[in-house]
């Protein structure tokens, strides 16, 4: 059975998943490559001519050289540099690694890269296409055969609750804890969270959409617990659920703990 | 409904940025070694980081959080739960006269295998173009293969120009890079359970064969020797190695006798198949200067004589080259597994 992703257990007992790419984006990288091959033959082509001037026969022979180099060598230089990456996989956000979560070793780089040459077959990666498309891990037989596969990398940074979640701001609320407990303990951890994607992605939507989505939203909150009209008056829907999410994943303000971790770990 | 995300965000994020910290530093350069407090600290923020990711994963759907420290969680497993020896810095005279004679020998049944389908491609073009010589157009590939072997000697011996002059490093820079191509895609049809290997083996033979039975029928062996040895005891042992290495693909594909899973079967020879195909890459040049600079050369501007006597003093080297270049004086030849895998011994110091 295909799946998406990959899901990898640490002898701790914790479940980790890598996201597998699939084969029409490893074939745009692929493409993208391409051109970047034909680019730095431009490039040497250039070069060549020049020498030519010198040495008509060792320009040539040069070039060939180099053209082969190139071809073989950049999949394995980059990758190898990169941490599985070539300018392709960089830009769609592609990485080769180990199948099982290892280190990815140089040899792995070049058995998968070698192996490029029965992959190719006939034409445009036909066998690696129909390998990558029936293999359960979406691998061509060069990642078999090195035993790596190819996972989508996005750029995964620290995430910034910070911009919602700000400590200090005034939440009408809070004046009403009773009814901020109840709100608590009604609210299901899937609730919470489709509120809170919907703030962090609000920048995302249509304003129509926007305004639609937080209506259905604060409507949804306001029948689990009706807070009095003094905490909810004239204030947008938006800001309406955003009190909410402050109440639901803060409960109260710790500036002082933050501090206490950084002194421990000497930070 | 979960815990303070908020507070456990800000609780935890040091640890993690120190996890971050020490991840981006490993990576960049794989080299360094940590002290021990460095290593302890490394694995305290893994183990803490992973219990952290595990929490959020039971008590809160926060997914930006999650992938986070999954990623992170990721990269330092990968660093921590590593047991493959850690990659050195390679010195290329090392690899070349230790590394990679240990690699063959090693394997060295996997060579004979490659040698057999060889000879016996050999033996089936010696045999076809011996009983019939009609089949030479079939057998033979290139044009200047095709013509009667006493014609060309003829016009290569009354030649009085140089046919190559100015071209030497332009023929001798394609021959390197077609052979390379031809030896890296018989490694890789080892993906083929070895069929395919086997098949470019054997057509290799066959072609050897018919070319090899052609000139002696035409009685013009020391011309053929001449022409042949000086790269040929070179670039064939190369193509042999590069089947070698196809061939140690596909067994560990097939899996017979080795009950190890298929990954762990792969995993263990690829070290080894990369080491052949550099080595193939590395005699390949070699192979390719000689042919270009040498053996395009024949009497009377060089001697037949002295081709042969250079190309069997090439033999000798890459033999004893690969029989005993970086052998410990009193190693004993490892026994080999169906697989080709080593089965290592340690001797006990007396």
């Amino acid at each position: 059975m295909k799946t998406a992703a990959l899901s990898i257990r640490t002898p701790e007992g914790i479940v980790f998943s890598q996201l597998l790419a699939g084969p029409v984006t490893r074939f745009f990288a692929w493409f993208i490559d391409l051109l970047c091959i034909q680019v730095a033959m431009t490039i040497v082509g250039i070069a060549v001519n020049l020498l030519g001037i010198i040495n008509w026969g060792l320009a040539i022979a040069l070039y060939v050289i180099a053209y082969f180099a190139i071809s073989i060598g950049y999949g394995i230089f980059f990758e190898w540099a990169w941490r599985g990456q070539t300018i392709g996989k960089r830009l769609f956000r592609l990485r080769v690694v180990d199948a099982e979560g290892m280190r990815l070793q140089f040899n792995q780089v070049v058995v998968r890269n070698l192996l490029r040459f029965v992959d190719m077959l006939p034409a445009f990666y036909f066998v690696g296409g129909i390998a990558c498309w029936l293999s359960p891990k979406c691998q061509r037989l060069g990642d078999i055969a090195a035993n790596t596969i190819v996972i989508r990398a996005p750029k995964i940074s620290e995430p910034d609750l910070d911009q919602l979640l700000e400590a200090g701001k005034f939440n009408s609320l809070r004046q009403f804890p009773h009814l901020v407990a109840r709100l608590r303990q009604n609210v299901s951890p899937q609730e919470a969270d489709i509120a809170l994607q919907a703030l962090l992605r609000r920048n995302e939507f249509e304003p129509v959409s926007r305004v639609e989505l937080f209506a259905e939203l604060a409507g949804h909150f306001r029948d689990k617990i009706e807070f009095p009209a003094e905490a909810t008056d004239g204030i947008t829907d938006e800001q309406y659920l955003r009190n909410i999410v402050d109440v639901i994943y803060r409960s109260k303000t710790d500036s002082g703990i933050e501090k206490a971790v950084r002194e421990k770990i000497g930070i | 409904m979960i815990v303070d995300l908020q507070r456990f965000i800000a609780n935890e994020r040091p640890f993690w940025n120190e996890l971050e910290k020490l991840l981006n530093r490993i990576e960049a350069d794989p080299n360094q070694r940590m002290s021990l407090e460095q290593l302890q600290l490394f694995h305290q923020l893994y183990e803490r980081t992973a219990a952290d990711l595990a929490k959020i994963t039971t008590f809160s759907s926060e997914p930006e959080t999650r992938r986070y420290l999954e990623s992170l969680v990721a990269r330092a497993y990968s660093e921590i739960h590593e047991t493959r020896e850690k990659q050195r810095r390679i010195f290329p005279l090392q690899w070349f006269l230790q590394t990679l004679p240990q690699t063959f020998r090693r394997h060295v049944r996997a060579f004979y295998l490659s040698l057999a389908i060889t000879i016996a491609g050999c033996i089936f073009g010696g045999a076809a173009i011996a009983f019939d010589p009609a089949s030479k157009p079939v057998l033979m590939p290139f044009s200047h293969l095709l013509q009667d072997p006493r014609k060309r000697v003829a016009e290569e011996e009354k030649a009085t120009r140089d046919r190559l002059a100015g071209f030497k490093t332009t023929f001798s820079a394609e021959l390197m890079t077609h052979n390379t191509k031809v030896s890296i895609f018989t490694l890789a049809l080892g993906m083929t359970w070895g069929i395919g290997t086997i098949m470019m083996l054997f057509y290799n033979g066959v072609i050897l064969g018919a070319v090899a039975v052609d000139y002696i029928r035409a009685g013009e062996t020391k011309f053929l020797l001449g022409w042949l040895m000086p790269h040929g005891v070179i670039e064939i042992p190369a193509i042999l190695i590069a089947g070698q290495a196809g061939l140690l693909l596909a067994l560990a594909l097939i899996g017979r006798g080795n009950r190890a899973p298929l990954r762990t079967r792969l995993r263990e020879i690829a070290p080894d198949v990369t080491t052949l195909i550099f080595g193939v890459g590395c005699l390949l040049v070699w192979a390719g200067f000689i042919e270009a600079f040498l053996s395009q050369y024949h009497e009377p501007v060089v001697p037949y004589e002295a081709k042969i006597a250079f190309g069997s003093v090439e033999l000798v080297l890459l033999i004893l080259f690969l029989a005993k270049s970086g052998a410990p004086r009193n190693e004993k030849p490892p026994a080999i597994s169906e697989t080709g895998t080593a089965q290592q011994t340690m001797e006990i110091p007396k």
